[in-house]
C-alpha cells in the first residue's frame, strides 16, 4: 500500500517582499524579523502543524540563504518527520530544461513531483507574508462538506481598501461566480487571502494547463483560478474572521508588531492553546536596569535596558544603553542603541549600531513617514537621520 | 576539545542540602536564573568542551529531569552514538535504590564499560559557575593525575559534605579531608564536585571498592588512598555559586543581578536550556521595572524591582515585587506587596496579600501553592 498524506502545504515563499526595502537586502520576505522572537514564516508553519498538517513544501527563490538556515530541518515547528515534515523546494535543473519559478502557479507546477510523492487528496497553497493565526483543518472541512474543486479563503476588508485585494464575489451558499483582482469598482468586500485548498487531481489538472497556455503569466489569481471557474468548476469562498496582516510594507510591519501590545492585544502570540512555533534565541533572561523604563513594550531574552523604551518591539539581545530613548520603534536582534541616542518612529534591522548621541526619525506626530536602518550598518555618533529616510549604509551624518 | 571524554552527571548526590526545592525534583532540575536548570550548567560545561556523551544518573523524583532533558537536542545530545544516556537507579540483589555515589558508580559500570573514551568526567548537578572542562580534562593528561579534582579558594562553606584540599607546589593532593572542623578558617580548597578520572582507572577503582566491602567513595577511596594515587587539584578562579541551602540559594540568585557575574556566566551565549516557545515578555502600560531578570513569557502590570522572573510570570496591577524569585508560572493578583520571597513554580497569590521574609530567611512558597 502506498503511504499518502490526506493534505500537502505548498509555501510561496520566493517573494522578494520589495516594499519592505532595506530589511529584504539580503533576505526573503518570510524571513523577516516579527514580533521581538519571530519571523514572518513561524505563522504559516505553526498553523500548520497546529492544524494537523505535517507536511510542507517551501517555495524559495529570492535570497533563500537565511530562510533556508532558518527553517533547517523543521525541528522548532515538530516538523522534522520520518514521513513528510518541511522540505526546502528551490529551482533546480532538469534533463530537459531548468528555469526560475515564473510565477505563483509555475513554482507549484515544478514541484509537482514532490506533491505526488505523498499521494494527497488536498493540496493547500499558502503565502509567507501574513500574520495571522488559523485552523486550515477547518478550511479543509469546508472543502469538504461543499465538495468543492478549490475553496479560497477570503476576510471581509473595508470596501474603501477593496482595490488592492483579489475580490471574490459570491452567491448565498458561499459559492463563488466571479474572481477580480484588484479590480477599480469593487463589488463586495471579501478579498482573497492567498490561500487556496485544491482537490489535488484538479490542481494538476489545471496546473498542466496552465503550463502549456503561452499566453499565461502562470499566477495562480491572474490565471490559474479564472480558468477554473470559467470552467465551471466547483469554487467556494472560506470566510475568514480574525486577526489577518498582510506585512509586505513598511507601514504595515510596524504596525502589526504594535498590534501585539498591551494587556488585551489586537494580535496574541502569546495564546497557549496556538502556540507560535519559532527557533529560540541563546540568550538569558532581559535585564532592566535601575535606570531602564520600560513602557508598554514587548521585550526579548538578552535585551539589556539602561535606557527608557515606550511603545515599542525589541527582539533579542538588543542593548539600549543609559540616557538612550526608543518609542514607538521595532528594533531587530542585535543593535546597540548607544548613550544619548534617539530612535523614534523606527524600524531598525539586526546588528545596527547606533551612536551616541545620534537621532533617529522624529516623533510620531511629526514624523513624515517610518525611518528604516538596514542590518548590519553604523550610525555615527551625533548623526541626525531625517524621519522618513531608508538607509543601508553606515550613516556619517548630513 | 575533549573529544575523549565521557561526561556523568549525579542529579540528587546534594540533594540533602536544599530539601525545599529538591523535596519534589532532583538537585539538578532546581531552576535558576530565569530560564535555567542547574543541569544546564553542567551539561553546557561539557558539550561546550566537546563532549557528547554524557550519562545522567538519577535516584529518585527524576520526572521533572527527564520531562526537561526530553531527547537532549536542545544541548545538541541528541545523537546516535552517545548523546543523553539516562541511568535511573538499577539494582539485582537489593531492592533499594542506590544511597551513595559509590553505589550509585556500581550501579552504572555497564556503561563505563561500553563506553570507548579515555576519560570520565564526574560531575554533581549543584554548581553553577562556567567551567572550562577542555581545560580541565587538558591538566589531567599533562600531570599524569589517575584523579583530578576541581576546587576553589573560599572563605566560608555551608554544606552537608564537603571535601577539602592540600595541594603541594605542583598541583598534587596528598591530604584531603572530609567535613572537617573550618573555625574560621580562611583560604578554603574546597572541592567543588567535578572530578576527571581515567575510564578503565575509575572502573578498576569501583571493582576494588564492590570486593573490598567499600561504602563510601570520599572516605573510603579518595581518603584513604590519597597518599598512593595520583590526584591532582585544578584550581578554578571563575565565578561560582554552589547551591548548598536555600538561602544560599537566593543569595546567588540575587548574584545574577550584577552584569559583572551575568556577562561571565552568559556573556558567550553558550548556556543550553530547553526551549519552550513561550512568547516575548510583555511590559504593560504603566509597569515599572528596575534591576530585574525577567524571563519569556511574563507579563507585567505592576511594579518589579531587584527580583528574577522565571518564565510565564504573572504580576497584576498594582503589586510591588521586591528583592524576590517567582520561578516559572507564578501568578500575582493585584495589589500584592512582596518582598525576599521565592515562590516555587505555578504558585498562586492572591490580591491584596503582603508577604515578605529577609535576606537570611527568604519567604518560600512551595510548588502549586496558592495563598
Amino acid at each position: 500500500m502506498q503511504r499518502k498524506k490526506e493534505c500537502v502545504a505548498m509555501l510561496l515563499a520566493g517573494g522578494q517582499g520589495s516594499r519592505l526595502y532595506a530589511l529584504t537586502n539580503n533576505i526573503a520576505k518570510p524571513a523577516v524579523a516579527f514580533g521581538a522572537k519571530y519571523r514572518i514564516i513561524d505563522f504559516p508553519l505553526s498553523n500548520c502543524i497546529n492544524s494537523g498538517i505535517d507536511t510542507v513544501g517551501v517555495l524559495t527563490q529570492y535570497e533563500p540563504l537565511e530562510l533556508n538556515e532558518y527553517i533547517g530541518n523543521g525541528q522548532p515547528w515538530d516538523l522534522d518527520r520520518t514521513f513528510g515534515g518541511v522540505h526546502i523546494l528551490s529551482p533546480y535543473q532538469a534533463k530537459k530544461k531548468s528555469s526560475w519559478y515564473e510565477g505563483t502557479a509555475n513554482a507549484i507546477f515544478q514541484n509537482m513531483g514532490f506533491m505526488k510523492k505523498y499521494n494527497p487528496d488536498y493540496v493547500l497553497i499558502l503565502s509567507g507574508d501574513h500574520i495571522y493565526k488559523m485552523n486550515y483543518a477547518k478550511m479543509l472541512q469546508a472543502h469538504i462538506s461543499t465538495g468543492a474543486d478549490c475553496t479560497i479563503a477570503a476576510i471581509e476588508v473595508p470596501l474603501s481598501e477593496a482595490s488592492r485585494f483579489g475580490i471574490l464575489n459570491i452567491n448565498p451558499d458561499g459559492s463563488i461566480y466571479q474572481f477580480e483582482e484588484k479590480p477599480k469598482a469593487p463589488k463586495s468586500n471579501l478579498a482573497s487571502m492567498g490561500i487556496y485548498i485544491f482537490t489535488a487531481e484538479k490542481l494538476y489538472k489545471y496546473l498542466q494547463e496552465d503550463d502549456n497556455d503561452p499566453n499565461s503569466s502562470k499566477d495562480f489569481g491572474k490565471d490559474v483560478l479564472p480558468a477554473m471557474l470559467n470552467a465551471g468548476e466547483k469554487m467556494y469562498s472560506y470566510l475568514f474572521e480574525g486577526y489577518w496582516k498582510d506585512v509586505g510594507t513598511i507601514p504595515a510591519l510596524w504596525e502589526s508588531n504594535m498590534d501585539l501590545l498591551g494587556a488585551d492585544p489586537l494580535f496574541d502570540v502569546a495564546d497557549p492553546s496556538w502556540k507560535i512555533h519559532s527557533r529560540n534565541p541563546l540568550a538569558p533572561p532581559e535585564y532592566i536596569s535601575e535606570t531602564g523604563e520600560v513602557d508598554n513594550s514587548m521585550i526579548a531574552l538578552g535585551c539589556e535596558i539602561y535606557g527608557q523604551v515606550t511603545n515599542s518591539v525589541l527582539s533579542s539581545n538588543v542593548i539600549v544603553e543609559e540616557g538612550a530613548v526608543v518609542e514607538d520603534s521595532v528594533i531587530m536582534s542585535g543593535t546597540v542603541i548607544k548613550k544619548g541616542a534617539k530612535v523614534l518612529y523606527s524600524v531598525i534591522d539586526e546588528n545596527v549600531i547606533v551612536g551616541e548621541g545620534a537621532v533617529i526619525g522624529e516623533n510620531k506626530e511629526n514624523a513624515k513617514g517610518i525611518t528604516v536602518l538596514g542590518r548590519n550598518m553604523h550610525v555615527s555618533a551625533d548623526a541626525v537621520v531625517e524621519s522618513g529616510k531608508i538607509i543601508d549604509k553606515d550613516y556619517k551624518g548630513e | 576539545m575533549a573529544r575523549s571524554a565521557v561526561g556523568v552527571i549525579f542529579t540528587n548526590i546534594q540533594d540533602k542540602n536544599i530539601p525545599e526545592l529538591s523535596s519534589r525534583r532532583t538537585m539538578a532540575s532546581i531552576p535558576f536564573a530565569g530560564r535555567y536548570r542547574l543541569i544546564d550548567f553542567a551539561l553546557s560545561n561539557l558539550v561546550n568542551a566537546g563532549i557528547t556523551t554524557v550519562g545522567i544518573v538519577t535516584q529518585k523524583n527524576y520526572q521533572s529531569l527527564i520531562d526537561h532533558l526530553g531527547s537532549g537536542k536542545d544541548w545538541d545530545l541528541a545523537r546516535k552514538d552517545g548523546g543523553i544516556i539516562l541511568l535511573p537507579p538499577y539494582s539485582n540483589e537489593t531492592d533499594a535504590p542506590y544511597k551513595n555515589r559509590l553505589e550509585a558508580l556500581m550501579g552504572i559500570t555497564g556503561f563505563l564499560q561500553r563506553r570507548t573514551e579515555d576519560y570520565v568526567v564526574l560531575y554533581d548537578g549543584d554548581g553553577v559557575s562556567r567551567l572550562d572542562i577542555a581545560d580541565v580534562v587538558r591538566y589531567h593528561e599533562e600531570t599524569h593525575a589517575d584523579i583530578t579534582l576541581v576546587y576553589r579558594k573560599t572563605d566560608s562553606v555551608e554544606s552537608h559534605y564537603y571535601i577539602t584540599l592540600d595541594p603541594d607546589d605542583t598541583g598534587r593532593i596528598n591530604s584531603l579531608q572530609i567535613n572537617p572542623k573550618l573555625d574560621n578558617k580562611k583560604d578554603i580548597n574546597l572541592y567543588i564536585n567535578v572530578m576527571v578520572v581515567q575510564r578503565e582507572y575509575l572502573m578498576g577503582l569501583i571493582q576494588n571498592a564492590v570486593q573490598s566491602g567499600f561504602s563510601s567513595f570520599g572516605r573510603d577511596i579518595l581518603a584513604k588512598h590519597v597518599g598512593s594515587m595520583r590526584i591532582f587539584g585544578y584550581r578554578f578562579d571563575g565565578y561560582y555559586a554552589g547551591i548548598t541551602s536555600l538561602s544560599r540559594y537566593f543569595k546567588y540568585s540575587m548574584e545574577m543581578l550584577d552584569k559583572d557575574i551575568r556577562d561571565e556566566l552568559f556573556g558567550a551565549r553558550d548556556i543550553y536550556t530547553k526551549v519552550r516557545d513561550s512568547a516575548p515578555s510583555k511590559y504593560i502600560a504603566g509597569a515599572v521595572v528596575k534591576n530585574s531578570l525577567i524571563s519569556d513569557g511574563c507579563i507585567i502590570e505592576g511594579t518589579v524591582e531587584n527580583s528574577i522572573l522565571f518564565r510565564g510570570v504573572k504580576v497584576g496591577k498594582g503589586s510591588v515585587i521586591r528583592n524576590s524569585v517567582l520561578m516559572q508560572e507564578t501568578v500575582i493578583g493585584s495589589s500584592v506587596q512582596m518582598d525576599c520571597v521565592i515562590t516555587d513554580k505555578n504558585v498562586v497569590i492572591r490580591d491584596r496579600r503582603h508577604l515578605s521574609g529577609c535576606e537570611e530567611l527568604p519567604y518560600f512558597i512551595a510548588k502549586g501553592k496558592m495563598l
